[in-house]
Formats: C-alpha cells, sequence, structure tokens
C-alpha cells in the first residue's frame, strides 16, 4: 500500500466501501426474506463488520514511531472528523445516551448539551496548541511545558484512572452487544469484544486506529439514521424526523397525561431486576432544576476537554489550522448523532405507547405482552420485564421495566422493523464501543510506554523496543478492563460519566493554564493535577457510601469539586514558588503562534 | 508592542467573543429552562427548551467553531503567522 497514493485516494476507497456496506445491508435483507434466522443475521452483521476492521487494522501496520503515535502527522482534515466522531462516540453515545434521556428525559439532556459544547473549548483553549507542540501524548505535553518527571508522571496517572473508567464501559458495551448478537455469556462475550478492539490497535498503533474508526464512524452512522428515518416513515410521523416530530413529543405528553406517572411501592420496585428503569419522568418537560442540568453540562464539557484520546486525534493532522477545522467536521459528524437521538427515543417511546399504533403494548393485556416474540428474547437477556403490580391484567406505563442499555439495540424491534435493521444496529453500536475503547486503550498504553518507559526509564530505548513494550502493555490493559468490565460495578452511562468527572477533576486547568497562564509553573501543575484528582475522587467516594454532599453536587458532578481543587491549588502554589524559566516563557509564546516549527521534533 | 502580543492580544480577543457565545447556549439559557419551554416560540413546533438541548445548541456549537477557526486563520494571515502549505 503506497502512503501518498493511499491518502489522495481517501474519498475513493471509503466511498467504495460505503457502497459495499449498504450492498451488504440489502443481501441480508434478500437473506431474511429468503428466511435466514435472526441470530444468524445478528452473527453476520456483526462478524463481517468486526472482520473489515481487523483487515484495515493488518493492512496498517507500522514499524515507525511517528505512524505508531501520531499516524505521522497527515491524516486530512474531514477524515480526521469522522475518526474522532467515532472516537468521541462511545457505547454510551450509541447505546445508552437515547436510553438515558428516554427514561429521565430534560434531565439527561445535559448530555447532549455538553458532550457537544465541550467541543468549542476544545477548539478554542487547547487543540491547535497542542498541535503546535508536537507532542505524542497528552502527558507528553505536560511533561515538556512544565518540566520535570513528577509533572508528567501526575499527568500520566490523571490518564490512566479517567481512560481507564471509561474503557471499562465500552468493553461492557462490546460485551452487551456480542452476547445478545452472538447468543454467549456476558462474561465470555467481553472477551471476544476485546479482541475484536486489540486486533485494530494493535499492529498499526494510531495509524491503524484512525483508518479503522473512519470506517466504524460510517457503519455506526448509517446503523444509527437508518432506524430513526425508517419508523419515522412508518407511522407516518414524516419524512425527515428532525424537523417534523413536534406532533409526535406533543402526543407523548398527552398520552403521559392520560396514563399518569403512578408511583410504584417499594415492595413492588424489589421484584424488578436490578438494572432496569420504567418511565416515570416526562418526555419534553422541564423536569430537574437549573443547576443539575447546568452542573452536568459543565462537567461533560470540561471532561470533554481534558479527555486525552480525543485530543491525541488532534495530534494526527497536517497543521494547526487543519486541527482547528478538524474539531468543527469532529462536531458535525458527533452533532448528525446526538441531533438524532432524542429522535430515536421520542419514536421508540411512541412506538410503545400509543395504543392507535399496532406496536402499542401500553393498555394490552399483559399475558399477550409475554407472548411477544421480542419481548421473550428480550427478557431472557435480562434486560426487559412486565409485571401486573395491580393485579387488572393489562399492562400499565409504570409496570413496564428496560435497561436503559436496550432501548437502542430494542428500538427497530419494538417498533416492528424488520430484523435486518436489528442487526445492523448491533454493528452500529459494536463500531461505536470498539473505535472509543481502540481509542482509549491506545491512549493509556501510549502515555505508559512513551512517557513512563521511554521518556523516564529508559530514554535509550531503540524504535523496534519502544514498539514492542507499547504493544504489550496495550494487550495488558486490554485484559485488565476486560477483567473489571466482567465484574459489572456500574452502568455503561454512570462509568463514562464518571470518567469525564475524573479527567476534569485531575487535567482541566493543568492543560488550559500551561497555554493560556504563562506564570503557571511545574510545581503548580503537580499539585493541581494531583489535589484535584484527589479531591475528586474522595467526594466520589464520600457520596457513594452515604455521604450528603455539598451545593447538590452528586456522583455525576464530582467533578466540580475536583476541578476547583485543582484550578485554586495550582494558582496558589504556582504563585508560592518560582517562576518558570525563560527558556520554558519562550516555548509557551512558541506555542501561541500557528507558524514555525513545532516545539518537540519530529521524532522524540 | 511587538508583533507577536500584538497578534497575541487578537487572539485572546476572539477566544472571548467565542467563549461568551458558548455560554450563552451551553450554560446561560438554561437558567430559564421553564420560562423557555412555556413560551409560545416554538423552532419546529417543539417546545423551545426542549429545541434547544435536541438540535438548537448543538448547532449554533457546530457553526461557532467553524466561525471561531475563520477568525482565528484571518488573524494568524494579518501578522504573517499562517503555516506554509507544505507544512
Amino acid at each position: 500500500m503506497i502512503k501518498g497514493k493511499f491518502i489522495d485516494n481517501l474519498p475513493k476507497i471509503y466511498g467504495i466501501y460505503t457502497g459495499g456496506f449498504l450492498g451488504f445491508i440489502i443481501l441480508m435483507a434478500i437473506a431474511e426474506g429468503a428466511g435466514m434466522s435472526a441470530k444468524m443475521i445478528g452473527i453476520f452483521f456483526v462478524a463481517f463488520t468486526v472482520f473489515i476492521y481487523a483487515l484495515i487494522g493488518y493492512l496498517s501496520r507500522t514499524l515507525q514511531v511517528d505512524a505508531y503515535y501520531v499516524a505521522g502527522r497527515q491524516v486530512p482534515t474531514v477524515f480526521n472528523g469522522m475518526a474522532t466522531a467515532a472516537d468521541w462516540m462511545s457505547g454510551a453515545s450509541f447505546v445508552a445516551m437515547a436510553g438515558g434521556i428516554y427514561f429521565k428525559g430534560y434531565g439527561y439532556m445535559a448530555l447532549l448539551v455538553g458532550w457537544t459544547g465541550g467541543y468549542v473549548l476544545v477548539a478554542s483553549l487547547l487543540a491547535p496548541y497542542l498541535r503546535k507542540f508536537g507532542c505524542y501524548t497528552v502527558p507528553d505535553f505536560i511533561g515538556t511545558r512544565y518540566g520535570g518527571n513528577l509533572a508528567r508522571l501526575s499527568a500520566v496517572i490523571v490518564l490512566t484512572v479517567a481512560s481507564f473508567t471509561y474503557v471499562t464501559a465500552q468493553i461492557n458495551a462490546t460485551g452487551t452487544i456480542a452476547s445478545v448478537a452472538l447468543d454467549i455469556p456476558f462474561n465470555i462475550a467481553v472477551y471476544v469484544g476485546l479482541a475484536s478492539i486489540l486486533m485494530c490497535s494493535m499492529l498499526g498503533g494510531m495509524r491503524a486506529v484512525t483508518w479503522t474508526q473512519v470506517a466504524q464512524y460510517i457503519v455506526l452512522i448509517i446503523a444509527y439514521l437508518l432506524p430513526v428515518f425508517w419508523i419515522s416513515n412508518k407511522i407516518g410521523a414524516g419524512f425527515f424526523p428532525h424537523f417534523m416530530l413536534a406532533d409526535e413529543v406533543a402526543r407523548i405528553a398527552e398520552l403521559e397525561g392520560q396514563f399518569g406517572f403512578v408511583k410504584n411501592s417499594a415492595s413492588d420496585l424489589a421484584t424488578v431486576p436490578k438494572g432496569m428503569a420504567g418511565i416515570t419522568k416526562a418526555h419534553s418537560d422541564v423536569n430537574t432544576t437549573p443547576w443539575k442540568f447546568i452542573s452536568l453540562a459543565v462537567c461533560m464539557m470540561a471532561g470533554t476537554a481534558s479527555l486525552p484520546h480525543v485530543m491525541m486525534r488532534y495530534f494526527t493532522t497536517p497543521s494547526v489550522k487543519a486541527a482547528r477545522r478538524s474539531v468543527g467536521w469532529s462536531l458535525f459528524f458527533i452533532f448528525l448523532l446526538y441531533s438524532s437521538a432524542p429522535m430515536l427515543a421520542t419514536l421508540s417511546k411512541l412506538s410503545l405507547m400509543d395504543p392507535n399504533l399496532p406496536t402499542g403494548i401500553i393498555g394490552k393485556s399483559i399475558a399477550d405482552v409475554q407472548a411477544i416474540d421480542w419481548y421473550q428474547n428480550w427478557n431472557q437477556a435480562n434486560l426487559m420485564f412486565v409485571s401486573d403490580f395491580n393485579g387488572n391484567g393489562t399492562l400499565e406505563l409504570n409496570e413496564f421495566f428496560m435497561g436503559g442499555k436496550a432501548v437502542v439495540l430494542a428500538t427497530p424491534e419494538i417498533a416492528g422493523l424488520p430484523y435486518v435493521i436489528s442487526g445492523l444496529v448491533a454493528a452500529g453500536g459494536m463500531a461505536a464501543a470498539m473505535s472509543t475503547a481502540d481509542g482509549l486503550v491506545l491512549a493509556i498504553s501510549n502515555a505508559l510506554s512513551h512517557d513512563i518507559y521511554y521518556k523516564i526509564i529508559n530514554p535509550k530505548a531503540e524504535t523496534a523496543k519502544r514498539l514492542i513494550v507499547a504493544r504489550v502493555l496495550l494487550v495488558l490493559i486490554g485484559f485488565a478492563g476486560a477483567t473489571i468490565a466482567a465484574l459489572e460495578i456500574q452502568g455503561i452511562l454512570g462509568s463514562v460519566i464518571w470518567a469525564f468527572d475524573f479527567a476534569m477533576s485531575g487535567l482541566f486547568f493543568p492543560l488550559v493554564l500551561g497555554v493560556w497562564w504563562k506564570r503557571a509553573n511545574a510545581p503548580g501543575a503537580v499539585a493541581g493535577m494531583l489535589l484535584g484528582l484527589a479531591s475528586g475522587t474522595a467526594y466520589l467516594v464520600w457520596v457513594r457510601n452515604g455521604g450528603e454532599g455539598f451545593w447538590g453536587v452528586t456522583q455525576l458532578t464530582f467533578g466540580i469539586v475536583g476541578s476547583l481543587v485543582s484550578l485554586v491549588s495550582m494558582v496558589v502554589v504556582s504563585l508560592l514558588t518560582q517562576a518558570p524559566d525563560s527558556a520554558t516563557q519562550k516555548m509557551v509564546d512558541e506555542v501561541r503562534v500557528p507558524s514555525g516549527k513545532t516545539v518537540l521534533g519530529k521524532q522524540h | 508592542m511587538s508583533k507577536q502580543q500584538q497578534h497575541w492580544e487578537k487572539t485572546r480577543g476572539l477566544l472571548f467573543i467565542t467563549l461568551a457565545i458558548w455560554f450563552v447556549f451551553s450554560i446561560g439559557i438554561f437558567f430559564f429552562a421553564t420560562e423557555m419551554n412555556a413560551s409560545s416560540i416554538k423552532p419546529f413546533g417543539y417546545p423551545l427548551t426542549y429545541w434547544f438541548t435536541c438540535q438548537g445548541s448543538l448547532g449554533i456549537f457546530v457553526i461557532l467553531i467553524f466561525w471561531f477557526a475563520g477568525r482565528q486563520e484571518k488573524i494568524d494571515e494579518e501578522f504573517g503567522f499562517t503555516e506554509r502549505e507544505d507544512d
């Protein structure tokens, strides 16, 4: 594969790929018509797409440091946008977010605002400057800007805590999908997920991850949009759902009024399996306080700007200018999915609730519902549950329960679409979770291999050895992640939100002030990172163990506490200690100007 | 003032404008979520706050970043700090 030629031919290559994938969907649809079983379709979808990613990963194998860490810094703007979007949109965005909105309504819409608004911070505060810096990893920036191994080490610690929390959630998501699609037990499925993740990143590092992520973006966006448009057209809600669902949103509000939100007794709720939720909040009403909404949005935004696997993607662009534009493209591609999530939640809920639709089950007899095929499948997977609490024989709104992660995956079946769409959605969810897991595992192992092994332990290590260490670490971290994921400590959405809070607690201010405040120095940064992370973690542990908290900060927004401590300690310690030397000051000046050489050399 | 200082001054000015717009649509308007949702302004028929959380704010962020990138490129050009194309 000739490199220059490959880059020039990207639109053509991915055009053919997209056409091929659409052809595959049609082929599967024909196969379904010819009587292929649902199980086989699911297996084909997941296996075929994962095979393609692994193939791309293999073709992108490399023995060069530059290619392994930053894809040779030649990823074009728009393609980097797509790769970032896939990197960004995880199992949480694809599988769990619409579910969160479905059950919690407005309170969780803060995720939509937070996970997009953060990109404004990325574009204006950080990405172009870090690109100019020319670092391989985020701790590389911290270590060089502030100087000293302690600062570098602290950055690696924060990065590892945040990314590792995040990656367990992604492996959990791949496991969930693999277990449903391939019909294998969850604790085996997580390792199947892990193997697919490693196949994409091990041989080619950042270069392989970049080109698989573009491929994964294409799969996941088709898989998300197709059912939304299909259902919308099927129930006659409008051919372009995003602009035409106002009546449906109003209809849900009307039905909610009609059914009422009956509160279940504690003893009834105790019979509902763990991890499932009922519809208890109004769909489009403002159902939470401004502070609750805003604090969650703020945490997600600051977390976005501190998460290393996203920042790392902007190190791969050819120039500073391209890095800036690339952030815009990333957000555009993310917007396509995020603006569809509430529409998916709306259509899914209406399909379930509206007695005028053939798919509506609320108000039907419990025995009828329990006889439905898809209900039995999802009930078996421990993700759906109905129970006749009031004993009247019909299903009431408060008697239906579903796992948050099942909403997106089960919607095509609930809405009565052919099974081929369910297979497609499973492949999309797999793509979303895999692409993010790849980015994260790579971020952790790169930080450990580059910043700890090469920069601190063995600066004389030759290229081949560095890359072997990087790959061994990649596998080890993946396995550790899968092992923790198999324990199922926290749900997908919960762990992802925690990861943002961890990243924000430790890294947000040290990164931003590194560019925007020349007076910031090494002791300040170390204090900011370590005290921020420690106080955030302490707050989380306290609230988790029954502590009442303060300022209305919950276990989902503990980053507020962590980052405030981080900011204060960083400023105070910086001002109490010596100002950075003139070489460092000059380096900061250098970073602020786009033209000229990068601060760190091309190979370092 | 040196060329570089002037460049940074302008860059910082642009940052403040960008962050101000960002603040309004990511934080500011949600202080008035209840009032907005009850208002008679309904984009595409959706309740106003609901629309902002689904599409409005998100779309504004996309446009804001491209606008910001364009302005910053102009500033860099003005002071001759644009990168060479072959960089």
